[in-house]
């Protein structure tokens, strides 16, 4: 199989570059991509990127293949080929560190931006606090985000405003917070997306859904805050 | 919060709301001009003056007219943040769509009130 890959050393290269390499996959197996990424790694050691729990948990392992973002641990090399070739890229909008290796300093600043946690005025209780399975219920689909910057990444809003566009991982999370019975900051949270930016800069396209590597839905979180802003307001 | 002050309204909601709100009319006056053409193939100067100097054709005109301005003075404000990454670029396009809108707007209510 043919392996087409990124390549940038900034300490090195004038520019980035893809280099081909061609691969010997073992017969009867749908290896990941990683599998062929970590195969490459040890005929070529300088291939760089980022990688951990190889089981599409930790999601660092986010990059685009084949045009497609997505996690190469848990993506089949016959998903991502196409005619016979794999063409691996890093995941676009954010500045490479090195090969396939992103610097995700902004995503994180939007992540931050959100303030991605509980805030409770009301003394803690003794034990927890409690809320009842339908409370619970509507944190489904929200909680379950790895933060691989995927969807973001996707994103043409947050490759074109990645400092003011809070992108769709940040704001699922947002609504995993507005949507969480416990916190009581919903109203400071709603008036602070509140610009022309943070959340209205989404214009429905579906990008982050489709390739979100979890199943969720940030357009879906992003129409709710919408919805929560527009009860707040009118 | 990001701070702007070259939006429509603002605010991220008034200008989305606003933006859909002006589709809406958008939608109705461009429903209700073809049906109209439609139902009168024979159309005549007279019928068609008469259309237009009925109030609530001025109104709904004129409604119109505002809500061209306002949809497509938001809608190339995001294209302009968008696209245009030099502030003096960005300021000279957002001045000019707003110059043209106004020229627009004043052209248009001197045609149906034939001023």
């Amino acid at each position: 199989m043919l392996v087409s890959i990124y390549r940038y050393n900034p300490e090195k290269d004038d520019a980035p570059y893809m280099q081909d390499y061609q691969i010997e996959l073992p017969a009867g197996k749908d290896l990941m991509v990683l599998d062929v990424l970590n195969l490459l790694k040890a005929k070529d050691t300088t291939i760089s990127y980022r990688r951990s729990c190889r089981e599409g948990v930790c999601g660092s392992d986010g990059m685009n293949m084949s045009g497609k973002n997505g996690l190469a641990c848990i993506t089949p090399v016959s998903e991502a080929a196409k005619n016979g070739k794999l063409v691996l890229r890093p995941l676009p909008g954010l500045p490479v560190v090195r090969d396939l290796v992103i610097d995700m300093g902004q995503f994180y600043k939007q992540y931050e931006k959100i303030r991605p946690y509980l805030i409770n005025d009301a003394p803690a209780p003794a034990i927890e606090r409690l809320q009842t399975p339908e409370e619970r219920e509507k944190l489904d689909g929200l909680y379950e985000c790895i933060l691989c910057a995927c969807c973001s990444t996707a994103c043409p809003s947050f490759w074109w405003n990645p400092d003011k566009f809070i992108g769709p991982s940040g704001l699922l999370q947002a609504y995993r917070f507005l949507a969480d019975s416990r916190d009581t900051a919903t109203q400071d949270r709603l008036g602070e997306l509140d610009d022309p930016f943070s959340v209205f800069r989404c214009h429905g396209i579906m990008n982050c859904v489709s390739v979100c590597p979890k199943g969720l839905n940030p357009t879906k979180a992003i129409g709710n805050i919408r919805t929560m802003l527009l009860q707040r307001a009118t | 919060m990001v701070t702007q002050i070259t939006s429509f309204g603002r605010s991220g909601l008034y200008d989305w709301m606003m933006q859909r709100v002006s589709a809406i009319v958008l939608s109705l006056y461009t429903v209700f001009i073809i049906g109209y053409l439609l139902l009168n193939p024979d159309l005549t100067y007279d019928q068609w003056s008469t259309l237009f100097e009925a109030t609530w054709m001025r109104i709904f005109s004129l409604m119109v007219l505002l809500s061209i301005g306002m949809h497509s003075w938001i809608g190339l404000w995001s294209i302009s943040t968008d696209y245009l990454k030099a502030t003096g670029v960005r300021f000279f396009f957002q001045s000019l769509c707003g110059l043209v809108m106004f020229i627009y707007i004043v052209w248009g209510v001197q045609v149906l009130w034939g001023l």
